[in-house]
């Protein structure tokens, strides 16, 4: 449901403030200790935060998606470590459930998912499958009225706060390909379920990433997700389909908040007698991370339009993530750049943000993935 | 027990101030308005009233421009039950804006007002015990604590020295100081649900007060730079330049 221009506003403006006053003032502390506070999960919790994308009569705001990401280039306004504590109940973690849920696993899920009561971890990748996911091997094999599933998944956002997982594994061995593959939404606490310790991350401290390994977990049938087998591969790929905007909103986000760190600076520091703002190369810089922020921020919102408009939009959405999750690895390096040597000691938190900013090129799809999509409906004659 | 608050739409507390080229007044266009913070804390104090179930009715007032219908909503989106605007397209000072209040306490009926000790842009501080005196009700200033027990309210106040703690009968007019609480958001449900609060529009005529300002602002300038700072190596030096330099011990 789109908002009334005023409720939207003020809700932003709200966004806004909660990341300025609560946020900002906690992105080192939140790096050293590697966790986001309880009563910041709490304030995010109270926000609605978690319920952005759920829809209404399941207890979410059902935002249209250019809500969304209007939300979400807020919510980039700080260290992503942040973003992560509700991406995946927003994103990936639940978004299966809505699309393809039985009314029964809606109804189970998604009010827990939409108040942060529970959180949503998404169980695709594992040690042998990554981009190609459909060479996953995790297998559930159907056995009366259960599955047995054994496997590991690796790379895991949030699996160690997760409640509930939505898990893609084999149920066709036969079938080595994407058809023998299914889609779960399976309880995290279920005997023979496990998650490893958090992997020791380049960037993004606060955030967590396990294994989530299955070894003869049985999980009631009731459990797959929708009312087939064999449809895991094409729901997981929708997923993240609709996930790509979102993410893109938030690159473009850090990018502005970088922007605005590197005017405050050159406007600052001294050199040769003059501010280094002064310079025209520095200038360059700022206006090359101008204009590609500015650039990501009017493709994402154009997308984001057609698509609460119907149209379909799988490949501008890959357009938008490719180009904003490259477009502020640029923007933190010429950050660096600009702050020079105090760009590289962790006080001024620029090269935290710029290795913050180097997992975006990688999830939900590979820079290399999203050109793929791109150049596959450009051949199919979709674009 | 009905809360009334009265909340001030004020320039951004984040907002760089800049004086107009002719120095007769603030540069308010485009600049971003909200709500004044002390303000806040008192919405937010009214609000754990209502939840610890003391207060039954919160009530928000404001008096200013159209557009401060908005800081109403934003009061509603924190909890208030519905708003009053009473509509002044001019500065009103803070005599005018306690004669107002007068005229809605008196319609109203509340139990307690509780306001912001002062609003961050005049910062005059006068408001409340204007309006105290106008109604001749007791009142508790820079509020760090207050605690309804029966006919009474406790108000813990922040003096020099300390804290104060005074016993004042209801009804009863309270300032908030910072430390009263930490104000919360508003969360989206909430924002949408305060669109359906009503706001009621009146005009200062309505409870027969002229607001026509009394003062004249003659000049308004920029504080001067600030002069950048010097290390002192010794105590001593630091008390010689305190002595004989600032002339401050």
């Amino acid at each position: 449901m789109a908002l009334d221009r005023e409720t939207r506003d003020q809700f932003l403006d709200t966004v806004r403030r909660f990341v300025r006053d609560k946020l900002v003032p906690i992105e080192a502390e939140v790096s050293e200790t590697d966790a986001v506070p309880e009563r910041i999960v709490g304030e995010m919790r109270q926000l609605g935060l978690f319920g952005l994308s759920i829809p209404v009569e399941y207890g979410g705001l059902g935002l249209s998606k250019e809500d969304e990401v209007l939300v979400c280039f807020e919510l980039g306004q700080t260290s992503p470590a942040f973003r992560s504590v509700i991406g995946t109940n927003v994103g990936i973690g639940s978004q299966g459930i809505v699309m393809f849920g039985r009314e029964e696993q809606k109804r189970e899920w998604l009010p827990k998912l939409a108040s942060g009561e529970a959180i949503a971890s998404f169980c695709l990748t594992e040690p042998g499958a990554g981009s190609d996911a459909a060479s996953l091997k995790t297998t559930a094999i159907r056995q009366g009225d259960s599955y047995i599933v054994n496997g590991t998944k690796r790379y895991i956002t949030n699996a160690n706060k997760a409640s509930v997982f939505t898990l893609m594994a084999r149920t066709n061995p036969e079938n080595k390909g994407a058809g023998g593959i299914s889609a779960f939404v399976v309880p995290a606490k279920l005997p023979g379920i496990s998650v490893g310790k958090p992997e020791k991350k380049m960037g993004q401290q606060g955030a967590h990433i396990c294994d989530v390994i299955f070894e003869d977990a049985r999980i009631p049938a009731s459990c797959l997700l929708g009312t087939e087998e064999g449809q895991g591969f094409r729901h997981s790929m929708q997923v993240l389909d609709r996930g790509r905007l979102h993410i893109a909103a938030v690159c473009t986000g850090v990018a502005e908040r970088l922007i605005r760190e590197c005017v405050r600076y050159a406007q600052e520091r001294t050199q040769f007698g003059s501010r280094i703002g002064d310079f025209q190369l520095i200038q360059a810089m700022l206006a090359d991370s101008r204009t590609e922020a500015f650039a990501a921020r009017a493709m994402i919102l154009e997308a984001a339009r057609a698509r609460d408009g119907g149209q379909p939009i799988s490949m501008e959405a890959a357009c938008c993530k490719y180009f904003a999750s490259e477009m502020v690895g640029r923007v933190a390096d010429r950050a660096v750049q600009i702050f020079g040597g105090a760009g590289y000691v962790a006080d001024y938190g620029i090269e935290r943000f710029y290795r913050d900013v180097r997992i975006f090129r990688l999830y939900e799809g590979t820079s290399q993935i999203q050109q793929i999509v791109i150049a596959r409906a450009l051949l199919k004659g979709e674009g | 027990m009905k809360v009334l608050v009265p909340i001030k739409r004020v320039v951004d507390y984040n907002v760089k101030i800049r004086v107009k080229p002719d120095q007769t007044g603030v540069d308010l266009a485009n600049v971003k308005m909200s709500m004044n913070p002390f303000d806040e804390i008192g919405i937010e104090e009214a609000v754990r009233l209502k939840e610890k179930g003391t207060a039954t009715e919160i009530v928000a007032v404001s008096i200013g421009p159209q557009a401060a219908q908005e800081t109403i909503r934003t009061a509603l989106a924190m909890g208030a039950d519905r708003g009053i605007l009473v509509k002044v397209d001019h500065d009103v000072e803070p005599l005018a804006v306690a004669k107002i209040l007068k005229g809605i306490a008196q319609a109203e009926n509340p139990n307690l007002i509780i306001l912001g000790k002062q609003a961050i842009d005049d910062d005059c501080n006068q408001t409340g015990q204007m309006l105290a005196a106008l109604l001749g009700w007791a009142q508790g200033t820079f509020a760090s604590k207050v605690v309804l027990e029966g006919e009474h309210a406790h108000v813990t106040r922040e003096v020099d020295g300390g804290l104060q703690t005074g016993k004042l009968k209801l009804p009863a007019i309270v300032t908030t100081d910072l430390r009263l609480n930490e104000p919360r958001y508003a969360s989206l449900p909430n924002i949408m649900k305060a669109k359906k609060k009503p706001i009621d529009e009146k005009t200062p005529a309505d409870y027969g007060v002229d607001a026509t300002p009394r003062l004249k602002t003659l000049k308004v300038t920029e504080p001067p730079k600030r002069k950048g700072g010097i290390k002192v190596k010794t105590v001593q030096e630091l008390v010689d330049k305190l002595k004989n330099e600032a002339g401050v011990i």
